[in-house]
């Protein structure tokens, strides 16, 4: 377990975030200026803040109030920053190496990093030689390879285009499976936070507007994920079954169950979003219709959003939440308010297949 | 080219080497300190380095017979610790090159450890390198280039230090005479023209050799470290 408990005064802003990272990833989520880069910079030893406290496991790299400051080189945790910052001078491979050579022996091995990675044809080649991709991803092994306690992210993806996002993201989602070390990622684009967090800490203009697990925080209609254009709830839902001939999936959880497009037979566990601007809400079923689920529920919460002239609606179905984002006059029409019963209409093909979720928890 | 001419450009490469050797040491540190430390004094430590590139060097050759002369202060205490001499001697000419050439090594250097993204040392830092280690493997490595351009540089300027040179270690041949002196001198003596015209034009080919190795050597090796 992580724990970081930050205070800086930057003159005149002040930042005052304090979180606690479990085992698996957890993403800093937050616009520019939240503050995001200030806890990086910190928990890594770059930032010597006012009031400081980062905990890793049971050790204790930084605290201010015992005057206890490890300095970065000793923190053994393992960065990778925005740009990937290769040794120009070394080939992969002695980038590779630098991290490994100055750590005590590790359980994390090089071929599998490299394996874990798609490295192995880049090893002899030069930094400068790679592309962007690539660089991240040797920057990654390099990070890895230095035995660290705790894998910390710093937008890494946010200096590449949406093909090279592409290559990289299926590896980072393996490694959170694949070596058990915990990771703190930070971002500010959606796609990353959907695919990689197990828990969520949202940042805001330097506080913790709310943290917790990625489903319970993109399905609050509080929220500043509400807000968003690509506003959804995220489930992760285990697959129940396959109609080959009709070319469903059907997945389920607690309480909910959901119709989608044949996935392949090998996958077990996936993590869905249902965009709210894809949910429709209804007093009663329809008849006749191409759509598969109908979900029935309990309103839980009604946000409006008077700028943009919509209603975002939290829909308890079972102990999943759904958002819906439906306009004022249809809340009046349909007497939506907290508590009344109301039925979720989604189209089968509108539930987006996040990643697959090897691990269950 | 006659042997006598042979023994002139022997002496003077060899005067410049080991004003190279002994003076790049030393540049590569004060370059260092320049770039990467903040102190009080930093200003008169980079306005003292810079002050052979701008004073006269009959100055200079003035200064270093005061301080390193057999009556001052470092001289005499060499005469007497080591028995070493350096005024009027080949050593005492390199000494003379390397003060004149300092600022120059100095100069490229620092650039090219200003020049490196400090990122690079931050991710090293991350990976467990502590100062000296990141010093070696990180900083010295991607600074090569300036380091070798300015130890070029000086080289070729040590060929044709003349002023430092004279006043310092005097114009004894086959002693302290290196090409410039040579040329002065031949022109001083009645006749001497032609060797002067010679040793100039083996001057010049030294002196173009230098710049482009220089040009060759330091792009090659910015090649290798992808800058």
């Amino acid at each position: 377990m992580i724990e970081v408990a930050l205070r800086h005064d930057f003159g005149g802003t002040t930042l005052d975030i304090t979180f606690v990272a479990g085992e698996g990833t957890t993403v800093l989520f937050g616009p520019s200026g939240s503050g995001k880069s200030s806890v990086v910079a910190a928990i890594a030893g770059l930032l010597r803040a006012d009031r400081l406290r980062v905990t890793v496991g049971d050790v204790v790299l930084a605290d201010t109030t015992r005057g206890i400051w490890v300095p970065p080189e000793r923190r053994r945790i393992g960065l990778v920053f925005q740009d990937a910052r290769l040794f120009p001078h070394m080939s992969v491979v002695g980038n590779l190496r630098y991290g490994a050579r100055r750590a005590p022996p590790g359980r994390i091995g090089f071929d599998e990093v490299v394996a874990l990675l798609g490295i192995g044809a880049l090893l002899p080649r030069r930094p400068h030689s790679l592309s962007g991709g690539e660089r991240q991803r040797v920057a990654i092994g390099r990070a890895l390879l230095s035995q660290p306690r705790l894998l910390l992210m710093d937008e890494p993806l946010s200096g590449l285009d949406t093909a090279r996002k592409a290559e990289i993201l299926p590896y980072l989602a393996k490694l959170r499976s694949a070596l058990g070390l915990p990771i703190i990622y930070v971002t500010h684009a959606m796609d990353e936070l959907l695919r990689l967090a197990d828990d969520v800490v949202l940042l805001d203009q330097g506080r913790v507007r709310d943290s917790g697990p990625l489903a319970r925080l993109a399905a609050r209609a509080d929220l500043p994920f509400a807000a968003r254009d690509d506003a959804g709830a995220v489930l992760e839902l285990n697959v129940t079954g396959h109609d080959a001939a009709a070319r469903l999936s059907r997945l389920g959880g607690t309480g909910i169950s959901l119709l989608v497009p044949l996935l392949p037979s090998s996958v077990q566990r996936v993590r869905v979003r249902i965009p709210a601007r894809e949910v429709i809400l209804a007093s009663a079923a329809p008849s006749g219709i191409s759509l598969h689920n109908i979900l029935s529920g309990v309103v839980h919460d009604v946000a409006e959003n008077a700028a943009r002239h919509d209603v975002i609606v939290a829909v308890a179905i079972g102990e999943a939440m759904v958002l819906a984002r439906v306009t004022p006059d249809a809340v009046q029409r349909l007497g939506i308010a907290p508590g009344a019963p109301i039925l979720a209409l989604v189209k089968s093909t509108s539930i987006d297949v996040v990643s697959e979720v090897n691990s269950v928890g | 080219m006659l042997s006598a001419d042979w023994d002139i450009v022997r002496l003077t490469l060899t005067v410049a080497a080991r004003a190279v050797a002994f003076g790049l040491p030393v540049a590569v540190l004060v370059a260092l300190v320049l770039a990467r430390l903040r102190f009080p004094g930093r200003a008169v430590l980079d306005t003292l380095v810079h002050l052979p590139l701008v004073l006269p060097p009959v100055v200079v050759g003035w200064l270093l017979l005061l301080v390193f002369g057999l009556r001052g202060p470092v001289g005499a205490w060499l005469q007497a610790w080591f028995g070493v001499r350096l005024v009027f001697t080949a050593e005492g000419a390199s000494l003379a090159c390397a003060v004149m050439s300092f600022p120059l090594m100095v100069r490229a250097i620092r650039l090219s450890i200003e020049a490196i993204d400090p990122g690079l040392e931050q991710a090293a830092r991350s990976l467990g390198a502590g100062r000296l280690d990141r010093l070696l493997t990180i900083t010295l490595p991607l600074a090569l280039p300036g380091v070798v351009v300015g130890a070029v540089v000086a080289f070729a300027a040590c060929l044709g230090e003349f002023g430092a040179v004279i006043t310092f270690a005097a114009n004894i041949p086959g002693e302290t005479q290196t090409l410039p002196l040579a040329i002065y001198a031949a022109l001083q003596s009645p006749g001497g023209e032609a060797v002067a015209a010679r040793l100039s034009l083996i001057s010049l080919g030294l002196a173009v050799a230098g710049l482009l190795g220089a040009e060759w050597g330091g792009a090659a090796l910015r090649a290798r470290v992808g800058r």
